[in-house]
């Protein structure tokens, strides 16, 4: 996929709040590590806002961007994607994967008009309890000054291939498939960031 | 249209104290085709258990969330409980409203709703739910253990005595490996040889273990219980059965200067030879790379002289296939051959030795007989200066990790100078001393309080070469100075490696291995034995520096999981993994490049009308872990991994957005 360098359009993707208005945050986590951060920041009586709904996948390799997309196209206001830390990733390398889709749908996302702080990829281990807390707290401010997310005003969200219709998505988006991580499995520190 | 239950739990006061379970499953009922909803104290409990069964019956449920704990702890529990009802297992979906919810929130208010947007998810999830059936996959009841160092031959002898059949595989000409390098053992000053050499000669007495030393693995297929591996047995040039190991052979053979291996630079070898005296096999093999006859045609003398006709030099490698259910890898390490400072100037003067030279030199069968003696001029030293972490804890200059056996293998080395030439002066220069095994603090301290070598609290930053002895600077961290002795052999603990081939295997294979190369267990506190491919187990020191009686524990831990295996005729298949829609599929094969576990390959489909072909990729189902990277990379959306098919998650996603 070609990405523009253009810069960013600056138009925000948001509508007027009501004054009840609470960001909704989608979460997908990976089932080893950061699924059972989230349950040791339970577990551990941690407390954060209950603005994210946590949907499980067995590892962050498995995400498809199509579903933060699509998370975006029917209203959610964030979406935050988690796994294990490079190196520790269950299923040896589907995190390497999952890091080269992301940044790249970081990108994308950043291209269509959405705002960088609506979507996150991040690493958290199982032991990572209260770092998930204070993610999700952090995520849930940032998002509050943006507003409610409106697919219709961010600039080029329709320009996306992601026609859905109940027969699941007719020409799915797709990015970073199929590369080989053969170098990224050298390494097995840092974040794409 | 669909039957689903969902059954909300209070957990005690552990959820209900945050949500109002009640209202959850009251609201729950309004959702389409949940047909009934019940909350009730612990769902978990045995009464709790008997509600959901009973409901399943009674109303026909096709389909059931429970909403309470993590399903992390719970799941199988309901699975199994939706199983006796005649529910298939996988027709049961949780949602985490405790960890997830009622622990984080405080208010009702808060907690309430979110709860039931969490049981909304679940319930669109488990109407796209279809019934998964486990498999079955039979094993192989024979085992493969490859490097026979210790804890490989642990490993091949435990296995061995449970009745499974064992093919062991050791890359050198004799098993053994680096014990058999060693000359005592700490903390009780066992000789090596002494303890390890009939271990050897067990193994290679043992009827159920089939010995293939000087062979290497070549290649690897399959999944556990089902492994295919070629084994490179390489030209030997001797008969394995009719050499008697006389050695006529070697004492003749005219090549005499070849660094050998076993003595660690110590000292030389012939081009055919065994390793070691005591070698298992006692058979030697011909270094082609040396041999007169296999380079230049002439001599042949070993032929000539060998009484039984033992030796060929028309010997050729050999590709052996073996069928194995389940995998050892016990290739152990290397040691850092002293290069890492350049200001100790190792390998510029031969009075600078590593800790593994060491040992040669003091060993009996060493190239000085066990008499300790300098390199450069064979006289006996009088002063000798120990450098601990010569390489290890330095994640500028060596490895960030500590070696583990240095500060023992040093003391032991210092003990056995004062116990053998009590007036050798003997210096150790150190960051801390490690002694943390049964009986090694007494063990090292014995050898300063008893045997007076002295302990210097610092680094060496030079040594240099003065007149006929070596200047070794230093500080002594404890008094804040500037230290310099003059030594006349330095000994560098340097620190064990991973095998600079490990990653080849690790990759042939299929297993992690860290930063530094050694390979990753499943899990450092719980499955130390076990890597994450099922059926491939570890032991010894190919997976951190460790000492021998570790090495021999994880080769006896790796043995008592290989045996559950094989104790099982055939062993269930997780059915949650990848499913590929051969009618859409284009053949891209994008996700045989991206799946980590070599579990998809290609096929070719035929129409049997028109005999045209295509392919297609094909998931071995022993093999695939249900990561489902494979899903996210197809591009025409025809591979899709069970129980978490776009449709399930987008379905989540969906309703968790509204």
């Amino acid at each position: 996929m070609r990405v523009e360098t253009e810069a960013p359009p600056q138009a925000e993707a948001t509508g007027p709040a009501e004054a009840d208005w609470e960001p909704r945050i989608v979460g997908i986590l990976c089932y080893w590590c950061s699924y059972a951060g989230a349950d040791l920041a339970g577990s551990s009586r941690m407390s954060y806002p209950a603005n994210i709904r946590i949907v499980r996948v067995p590892c962050s390799g498995r995400v498809d961007p199509l579903f933060v997309l699509r998370a975006f196209e029917r209203g959610a206001d964030g979406v935050l994607v988690a796994g294990c830390h490079p190196g520790d990733c269950h299923y040896a390398k589907g995190n390497y994967y999952a890091r080269r889709r992301l940044s790249l749908l970081k990108r994308l996302v950043a291209y269509v008009g959405i705002p960088a702080e609506r979507f996150k990829a991040l690493w958290v281990s199982a032991s990572e309890g209260r770092e998930f807390a204070a993610v999700v707290n952090e995520m849930t401010e940032e998002l509050r000054p943006l507003g409610p997310f409106r697919p219709e005003l961010a600039t080029r969200f329709a320009e996306l291939p992601m026609v859905v219709d109940e027969e699941g998505p007719a020409c799915p988006v797709h990015v970073g498939a199929g590369q080989t991580v053969a170098e990224d499995h050298q390494e097995t520190s840092g974040q794409d960031e | 249209m669909a039957r689903t239950g969902v059954f909300v739990c209070h957990c005690g006061s552990n959820i209900a104290k945050t949500v109002d379970v009640a209202s959850v499953a009251e609201q729950a009922r309004e959702l389409p085709g949940v047909v009934y909803t019940e909350d009730y104290q612990y769902m978990c409990s045995s009464p709790g258990q008997e509600h959901i069964r009973q409901a399943i019956e009674e109303h026909r449920l096709d389909s059931i969330v429970v909403a309470s704990c993590s399903p992390r702890l719970h799941e199988p529990t309901f699975r199994r409980c939706a199983a006796e009802a005649g529910l298939n297992p996988y027709l049961v979906e949780m949602a985490n409203i405790r960890e997830h919810c009622s622990w984080v929130h405080k208010e009702k208010e808060i907690g309430t709703p979110k709860a039931f947007d969490l049981v909304k998810a679940a319930v669109a999830k488990v109407q796209r739910n279809v019934p998964l059936h486990t498999g079955s996959i039979s094993i192989t009841k024979r085992a493969l253990v490859i490097g026979g160092g210790i804890a490989g031959i642990q490993a091949a002898l435990d296995i061995a005595d449970a009745g499974h059949e064992v093919i062991l595989v050791e890359k050198t000409p004799s098993i053994g490996g680096r014990m058999a390098q060693f000359d005592k053992t700490f903390p009780t000053l066992d000789c090596s040889a002494c303890i390890l050499t009939p271990k050897m000669v067990e193994v290679a007495q043992n009827p159920n273990i089939k010995l293939m030393t000087w062979s290497e693995v070549e290649h690897v297929e399959g999944y556990v219980g089902n492994f295919k591996v070629t084994i490179r047995q390489k030209a030997r040039f001797a008969d394995l059965q009719e050499c008697i190991g006389c050695g006529q052979c070697w004492e003749k053979c005219p090549v005499k200067k070849i660094p050998s291996e076993f003595q660690a630079g110590t000292g030389n070898r012939t081009a055919i030879y065994v390793p070691f005296p005591q070698a298992v096999p006692n058979v030697p093999v011909i270094d082609k790379e040396h041999c007169l006859y296999l380079t230049q045609g002439k001599c042949g003398v070993c032929a000539k002289v060998c009484p039984k006709q033992c030796i060929s030099y028309e010997d050729q490698d050999k590709l052996v296939e073996v069928e194995v259910g389940a995998i050892v890898v016990a290739t152990g390490f290397d040691v850092e051959p002293g290069k890492l400072y350049g200001e100790y100037v190792y390998g510029d003067h031969p009075d600078i030795i590593t800790g593994l030279q060491f040992e040669r030199l003091m060993n009996a069968c060493g190239p000085t007989g066990g008499h300790l003696e300098r390199p450069s001029d064979g006289r006996e030293p009088r002063t000798v200066v120990f450098v601990k972490c010569a390489g290890s804890r330095d994640e500028v200059k060596g490895v960030p990790y500590c070696s583990k056996v240095c500060c023992m293998y040093t003391a032991k080395h210092a003990l056995l100078i004062k116990e053998k030439y009590p007036d050798t002066k003997v210096y150790i220069f150190y960051i801390d001393v490690r002694a943390t095994g049964k009986g090694y603090e007494e063990f090292a301290d014995r050898t300063q309080r008893e045997f007076g070598a002295e302990y210097i609290r610092g680094r060496v930053s030079r040594i240099y070469p003065e007149g006929d002895h070596l200047v070794v600077v230093g500080v002594d961290t404890l008094l804040g100075k500037q230290v310099e002795v003059d030594a006349d052999l330095v000994v560098l603990a340097t620190p064990m490696l991973a095998r600079e081939d490990a990653k080849d295997l690790g990759r042939m294979l299929n297993i992690a291995s860290d930063n530094y190369g050694f390979f990753t267990e499943a899990h450092p506190k719980l499955r130390p034995a076990e890597t994450l491919t099922a059926g491939i187990y570890l032991a010894g020191a190919c997976l951190f520096p460790r000492d021998i009686p570790d090495s021999v524990a994880s080769g006896g831990a790796a043995a008592a999981k290989v045996n559950v295996l094989l104790a099982r005729e055939s062993i269930e298949s997780e059915p949650i993994i990848a499913e590929v829609d051969e009618q859409t599929c284009v053949g891209c094969l994008n996700c045989v490049r991206v799946c980590p576990f070599k579990a998809i390959e290609e096929k070719v489909l035929e129409n049997p009308k028109t005999g045209e072909t295509r392919v297609v990729a094909a998931v071995n189902e022993g093999v695939c872990e249900g990561c489902g990277t494979c899903a996210a990379a197809c591009p025409s959306k025809c591979i899709m991994l069970r129980g978490f098919t776009d449709e399930q998650i987008l379905a989540e996603v969906d309703v968790l957005c509204v």
